[in-house]
């Protein structure tokens, strides 16, 4: 009984290492550093770039329009003063968990199959941090003030108001970004040496050189820079429950029915992992194919990314039993409307595609078959990252369209700006992306050639 | 005159140096000349100087070439010029500030007493005015229309003083004029009327109670005995006039006195809400309904009405009949009464009446009966028999000799001015005020006939539909302009004295007429003056007169009552009203719908509850104010009932943007009626009477303004003279477009949630608690001690039970706190910035729900929800418990808007406050900060006002005393619903309020701990009466 699903992870880490055999340190460094150097940039590059790179240009143009205009251009109102801007803040903000989660958590618990994704995953974290970065900026009535929100000596002695959870997401989000990039970029540092190293360009050369801080390679260097590593990710560790966390607080800390909820903060945690790693499925397999990484990135991580998405889907899922529960248990007759509203008001459709796409459609994950199927992984992936968003539309949105005095009831429908703003974060995120997968190594060299010599050893 | 020649002509003349040199000599101080020509004071030089445009420039128009143009615009400039240079300080006194004003203190208001003239029917007002500009509309205590409250258009008339769409100047057809050339132009006409005693003259006007107007008007005549005087007002008041005749055989006004009254029984009368005395009732009306302080007894409303109204929502039995159907309503209980009157009904058919006569009866002396003004003559005549019957003459209902200067029947008039017109006997036709190109009935052709006039001059606070008809149109002052007098309902007279100097070139009634008398240069001052010379003032004049103008009312004015004979009624008090017999025919209900789509309808023609007849139309505060009951705002509708919109087919559609408050789509439908037809929006009214159509006047205007065109649908265009307020063959059809419309609170029901709470009289005498009933909720213990407010702890009660939902609260509280008006748009988006909401609430049967108003500001929440979430502390909480804004720390997040469980902060999605008019900017309020864009507000408790009191107190080392604050809402509202004041001071007013057992708050269970809390509604049913 108990042997027998331990012999078929075996047979399965026999048939899906993390890294396919055969390869050397030479072969691992020639690959993946000739994609930032040798190879000819491949046509899907422009044109995947060109796109986000329209994208990027309304998203411009969309905040110039806020900022000259107002944020009224965005469909909130009176009762529903939050709408597409939190949402996205909230949903970007989840995905950048996972980044963090695979550099740090696994680096922790020693989890080798983490060291093929977690460069690219950092990056999307960074990315995605930057992007949900821009919408509490944005939304602000006054964007021009934002900085009266940290705790700057102002000259009139005014500090923040403390209380308020949004202050704490200053410190969340910024805290959680600044830690990222320092992760992300130190762990960058040797590949940019090896680039520096097999870069022929003068400018390549010199620009990868100044990069890597004077990276020799040397005992010493690998010692400071194991530790740092190793400190770093024991600082962005509790990062991970506590950015979400916090977030969540933005609700949870607020009397708005739907909101005013003690299972926001793990069930938030949860489900930022959740629509992390659901990002890293959708952006590694299309990368690992066209790059022809799937040395590197095996159906083994693929499989181990879809195990963690059905146990946090699986925590979610039990978030939202709860939710329902708790209304129907608690006689609250405002928790209880709430309930019935999601379900049945107005806003019903968005309750039951949430379910759908975030309960319903990854239940085929628990077949083994379907964690190694990569295009059902892809679609799966892209389910949960709309479901994750619609999520949030559902807490946010309509939540506030129905709360304490009928009277006061109203409607929220976003505007084109708020799609303009929108899409164009997704253009800022993918462009950055394509940037980044055009001039840095998008997998860990150094971490892989330590692959090369783990799975060397056993032959 | 060609400009060559004329040029030359002034080269050309002679200089007269000998005069110049002797002009030199005597004239002081510096005196700088410019060229010869000037310092020999030529004639002609003077003409060209004094002429803001060469005479030249008029011909322009007839076609000058460009070159032409730009030369005299060149000359006029260098001419304009040199006018600038003139040396005014030599010999025309400019005062320096320095020497202060008496009474003016930089930064204090000062109130002058005036009225606010509304159909010819003054209210009393106090104007605030800061250092010479008035801001705010208050109500003049001394008053007896107004006993110190205001309603929504007088709040809203301050906006109209500042208009920038006002008319501006003279204009001939179209072209800017002046006074003078006016008087010029209009002098030869009127010496040929002279010659023959008149009689091409004509001068139409609203109704006037102004002594002083009435008496030019009446020396007018008599300087051309054959001209008439016609008046026509939109919403007139002719059914009651002619009710009286009808009983008395002459002309009375009716005075109620509902402060005697224990049974009403309001026949289609909206009293609490509109006509001459709507402030003054509401109060007397509110008055009885309290059960607090020792009172005991609460009055019983009665309303049989088509169109659910205020006065409606008020009532303890409420009955939807169409409007035709109320004369057999008042006949049936005439009859019951014991009057000899021929109903032709089934009574049974009303389920209540037996049980409404039983308790008239025996409110004997202390009962009313009040038909509206809607109903026709019959109606308020057989109101007045009853009232008669019940005894109630002298005790509830009061008559006078009327108040108008010249009481006639209005339609009549309108109808022989256009019969005048049609055979071309008017020659002169000069329209004071009024807009009936507009709202005169369409069947009457107005505007048709007005072009074979020869000469139509038309005054006006706009250039309007009227004016565009006109050869000569004067902008009239505003009643803050202008010196000029007015009578209340009970005949009170009130001098209207200027706050402020035209805005523009605008002239009063008084000085057209004067100038049309041949008086032309004397001003409104003296006219009004002297005639209240003439007049017994008690005492010696100028004390009286000082007396009268400070007080805002002429001592001794008031009608006396008096006594009338009523004559038996008879069968044609009916006649000429055809609705009585329709009502005969079987109830159509049995009627399938589906083989008939066009089937006949009733419709109402109603007074706008915001823009009245349409006159307010440019004012963005009255089109922004969510209308009582339907919420609608920047249109009207066709109202109709559930059942109509269900068996017609009418559907809605809730907006997604903006949704329940905002935002909703309604079918069109076309109104066909006696041959014209009219799209209008329709909009489902619980409660409204079936197979009847409401239509609002004073939407649809063209010439109204920026704020006002293009708003609504014009009901005038289907109004016809022979049934002005309601008639029966409409037909309406789906056109199968939607429309958006404005409605600020979609939402009907209370959801089961205790918002309001209410009883009735006998269960309240049962359990005097039941107003804390099982949601009595003691604040939830806490860790921590509680903040203990020592000094003052402000505070507000709302009396559920005495709101009417008039609005007037919600325009007060804009005018005070700079509230800027968002337009349609935003409203339908749900972004209206109103601080003051009046939420309304259904309950029971959509045919005839019971209505609940409950207005609602901030609550100023100890436990403030908002306060805790704002990262930048710009909402924060003052050691009086005050939910204080400050504006210029906010970033806007709307966190604390979100967290607001009553959702009463408003914020500046744009830049909404309208900084660059400049006529707006003395509009405003001083002591109120005008908010910017992306910045949150809300209701402050009228901060300003509490510290303006706190200052004072602090100067005369006294504390605050109870009632020396007073709220703009608490100010304006007519029956006294809102209290405010220190509730640390036991005594206080408001202390008391919230301790009466009917106190309660919204949404204690959150633990907010508000501080405007609420005195639940009570309803007094009669217990013969089942249930409705």
């Amino acid at each position: 009984m108990e042997s027998e699903p331990l012999n078929k992870s075996a047979e399965i880490e026999a048939v899906h290492p993390v890294i396919e055999p055969g390869h050397t340190f030479a072969s691992v460094t020639d690959k993946i550093s000739a994609i930032v150097l040798t190879q000819k940039t491949p046509r899907f590059w422009y044109v995947g770039f060109g796109i986000s790179f329209l994208l990027l240009m309304v998203l411009l143009y969309s905040i110039a329009a806020v900022l000259t205009i107002g944020v009224g251009l965005f469909g909130i109102n009176i009762p529903v003063a939050w709408g597409f801007d939190i949402v996205n803040f909230v949903w970007w903000i989840g995905i950048g968990h996972a980044g963090t989660l695979i550099s740090a958590i696994l680096l922790l618990l020693r989890q080798k199959w983490r060291q093929s994704i977690n460069r690219f995953a950092e990056a999307m974290t960074l990315f995605a941090v930057a992007c949900a970065g821009l919408f509490p900026l944005l939304h602000l009535g006054r964007p021009w003030y934002a900085y009266w929100l940290f705790p700057y000596p102002s000259t009139m002695g005014i500090q923040p108001q403390f209380r308020s959870p949004l202050v704490w997401d200053v410190f969340a989000v910024s805290t959680y970004f600044t830690i990222s990039l320092l992760f992300w970029y130190v762990g960058l540092i040797p590949d940019l040496a090896t680039l520096r190293d097999q870069a022929r360009q003068r400018f390549a050369r010199f620009a990868y050189g100044i990069l890597a801080m004077g990276w020799r390679g040397s005992a010493i260097h690998w010692h400071r820079y194991e530790m740092a590593y190793l400190l770093l990710a024991g600082l962005a560790a509790p990062l991970v429950v506590s950015v979400h966390t916090v977030v969540s607080f933005d609700f949870a800390v607020a009397l708005v029915p739907g909101w005013h909820s003690t299972i926001f903060p793990p069930y938030f945690v949860a489900g930022a992992i959740y629509s992390g790693f659901a990002m890293v499925l959708t952006l590694a397999i299309p990368l690992r194919k066209m790059y022809g990484l799937e040395d590197f990135i095996t159906l083994r991580h693929l499989k181990n990314m879809a195990e963690v998405m059905l146990a946090t889907g699986l925590i979610v899922a039990y978030g939202y039993l709860m939710e329902t529960f708790m209304a129907w248990y608690s006689g609250n007759i405002y928790e209880q409307y709430l309930m019935w509203n999601r379900m049945f008001g107005p806003y019903w459709y968005m309750y039951w595609a949430l379910l759908l796409f975030n309960i319903l459609v990854p239940q085929v994950l628990w077949f083994r078959a379907v964690r190694t199927n990569v295009v059902a992984l892809f679609v799966i992936a892209i389910c949960v990252n709309v479901g994750m968003w619609l999520e949030r539309y559902v807490i946010v949105v309509v939540s506030l369209a129905r709360d304490f005095m009928p009277s006061a009831w109203g409607r929220y429908s976003a505007t084109a700006w708020d799609y303009g703003v929108f899409i164009g974060s997704i253009g800022l995120f993918f462009a950055a992306l394509f940037l980044f997968v055009r001039f840095l190594p998008m997998i860990s060299i150094f971490e892989m050639r330590e692959l090369v010599h783990d799975t060397e050893e056993p032959k | 005159m060609k400009p060559e020649t004329r040029n030359s002509k002034l080269a050309n003349a002679r200089l007269d140096l000998a005069s110049i040199r002797e002009r030199l000599a005597s004239s002081r101080g510096q005196e700088y000349w410019r060229c010869l020509e000037e310092l020999s004071d030529s004639e002609e030089f003077h003409k060209l100087l004094t002429q803001e445009f060469p005479q030249q420039a008029a011909g322009l128009l007839d076609g000058v070439s460009r070159r032409d143009f730009l030369r005299l615009m060149g000359a006029s400039l260098a001419l304009a010029g040199l006018n600038a240079c003139r040396p005014a300080s030599v010999d025309e006194k400019i005062v320096p500030y320095v020497n202060q004003p008496e009474q003016i203190v930089p930064g204090r208001p000062l109130f002058f007493a005036t009225a606010f003239p509304l159909s010819g029917v003054g209210t009393g007002v106090l104007v605030e005015s800061h250092e010479g500009r008035p801001t705010k509309i208050e109500g003049n205590p001394n008053h007896p229309a107004s006993l110190g409250a205001t309603d929504a258009f007088a709040q809203a008339s301050i906006l109209t003083l500042y208009d920038p769409d006002r008319s501006q100047v003279v204009r001939n057809a179209g072209r800017i004029s002046t006074w003078s050339a006016f008087l010029t132009a209009v002098n030869d006409d009127l010496e040929a009327e002279r010659v023959v005693g008149g009689g091409g003259l004509r001068i139409l006007t609203e109704t006037i109670t102004s002594p002083t107007l009435g008496n030019q008007l009446r020396q007018l005549l008599a300087k051309f005995p054959s001209a008439k005087w016609h008046q026509y007002e939109p919403v007139s008041r002719d059914n009651a006039r002619a009710g009286g005749r009808l009983a008395f055989g002459t002309d009375v006004n009716t005075i109620y006195r509902f402060e005697n009254a224990e049974v009403i029984l309001s026949l289609d009368a909206d009293f609490l809400f509109s006509g001459p005395a709507n402030v003054r009732y509401a109060r007397d009306f509110a008055g009885k309904r309290s059960v607090r302080q020792g009172k005991v007894g609460m009055n019983r409303l009665y309303v049989i009405e088509a169109t659910p109204s205020v006065t409606g929502a008020m009532a303890d039995h409420r009955m939807a009949l169409r409007p035709s159907e109320i004369p057999n309503f008042a006949a049936a209980v005439a009859a019951k009464i014991g009057l000899a009157v021929q109903s032709t009904i089934d009574a049974q058919r009303f389920q209540w009446i037996d049980a409404l006569v039983r308790d008239l009866q025996k409110h004997r002396e202390a009962s009313v009966v009040v038909a509206g003004d809607g109903q026709p003559p019959g109606v308020h005549a057989l109101a007045h028999a009853m009232n008669q019957a019940l005894d109630n003459v002298g005790k509830t209902v009061v008559y006078t000799n009327p108040i108008e200067a010249n009481p006639l029947d209005q339609m009549a008039s309108l109808r022989e001015l256009v019969k005048d017109m049609e055979s071309g006997a008017v020659r002169i036709l000069l329209m004071l005020g009024g807009n009936p190109v507009y709202t005169a009935p369409v069947d009457l052709g107005f505007a048709e006939q007005l072009a074979k006039v020869p000469l139509r001059v038309h005054s006006g606070l706009y250039e309007d539909e009227t004016s565009a008809y006109c050869h000569w149109h004067i902008p009239e002052t505003h009643y803050l302009e202008s010196w000029s007098d007015i009578r209340a309902y009970d005949g009170t007279a009130t001098i209207l004295q200027p706050l402020i100097a035209p805005l523009y070139s605008g002239r009063s009634s008084h000085e057209i007429l004067a100038a049309l008398l041949g008086r032309s240069g004397e001003t409104s001052y003296d006219i009004v003056r002297n005639y209240w010379k003439g007049q017994k003032i008690a005492g010696d004049f100028e004390t009286g007169w000082r007396r009268a103008v400070h007080d805002g009312i002429i001592a001794g004015t008031t009608f006396q009552p008096k006594s009338v004979n009523l004559k038996a009624p008879s069968s044609n008090w009916f006649a000429g009203s055809p609705s009585v017999s329709e009502t005969r025919n079987p109830k159509p209900e049995t009627q399938n719908p589906q083989a008939e789509p066009g089937r006949s309808l009733e419709i109402s023609f109603q007074p706008d509850p915001t823009l009245f007849d349409g006159r307010f139309a440019n004012n963005g505060w009255l089109q922004e104010l969510p209308k009582p009951l339907t919420k609608l705002t920047w249109d009207n509708a066709a109202l109709v009932s559930p059942k109509t919109a269900q068996r017609l087919g009418l559907s809605y559609r809730i907006g997604a943007r903006g949704g329940e408050h905002g935002r909703v789509f309604t079918d069109l439908v076309e109104l066909r009626y006696e041959g014209r037809s009219l799209r209008a929006p329709a909009w489902i009214v619980p409660g409204h009477a079936e197979d009847c159509i409401t239509v609002h006047l004073g939407y649809g205007r063209t010439r109204a303004g920026k704020v006002g065109n293009g708003t609504g649908f014009n009901a005038y265009g289907i109004r016809t003279a022979s049934a002005p307020s309601y008639g029966t063959g409409v037909e309406i059809r789906k056109i199968g477009t939607q429309y958006t419309l404005a409605c600020t609170q979609f939402h009907h029901s209370m959801e089961g949630r205790d918002l309001v709470r209410a009883a009735a009289l006998e269960e309240y005498r049962k359990n005097p608690d039941f107003a804390q009933g099982e949601h009595h909720h003691e604040s939830a213990g806490s860790l921590y001690p509680g903040f203990k407010y020592e000094g003052y702890a402000w505070g507000m009660a709302i009396d559920v039970n005495a709101c009417i939902g008039c609005n007037a609260c919600v325009v007060a509280c804009q005018a005070e706190n700079n509230i800027a008006v968002v337009g349609k748009t935003e409203v339908t988006r749900g972004r209206e910035l109103h601080w003051l909401r009046i939420d309304r609430y259904y309950k029971g049967s959509p045919e005839n729900p019971e209505t609940f108003h409950q207005p609602v500001p901030c609550m100023h929440c100890e436990n403030a929800p908002c306060e805790l979430v704002c990262p930048v502390g710009a909402t924060s909480h003052s050691d009086e418990g005050l939910n204080d804004m400050t504006y210029n720390r906010c970033v806007g997040t709307r966190y604390c808007s979100n967290n607001c469980p009553y959702k009463v902060r408003r914020f500046n999605f744009f830049q909404y406050a309208d900084f660059a008019t400049p006529s707006l900017k003395p509009l405003r309020n001083p002591d109120v900060t005008v908010r910017s864009r992306g910045v949150m507000e809300k209701c402050t408790y009228c901060v300003q006002r509490i510290n303006g009191a706190k200052i004072e107190a602090e100067r005369e080392n006294r504390p605050v005393r109870d009632g020396e604050i007073v709220t703009a809402c608490q100010a304006a509202c007519p029956t006294e619903a809102i209290f405010f004041g220190d509730i640390n001071n036991r005594d206080s007013v408001v202390a008391k309020a919230k301790g009466d057992s009917l106190n309660y708050g919204l949404l204690t269970e959150l633990n907010t701990k508000p501080r405007t809390t609420y005195l639940a509604k009570l309803k007094n049913p009669n217990p013969e009466i089942k249930s409705d």
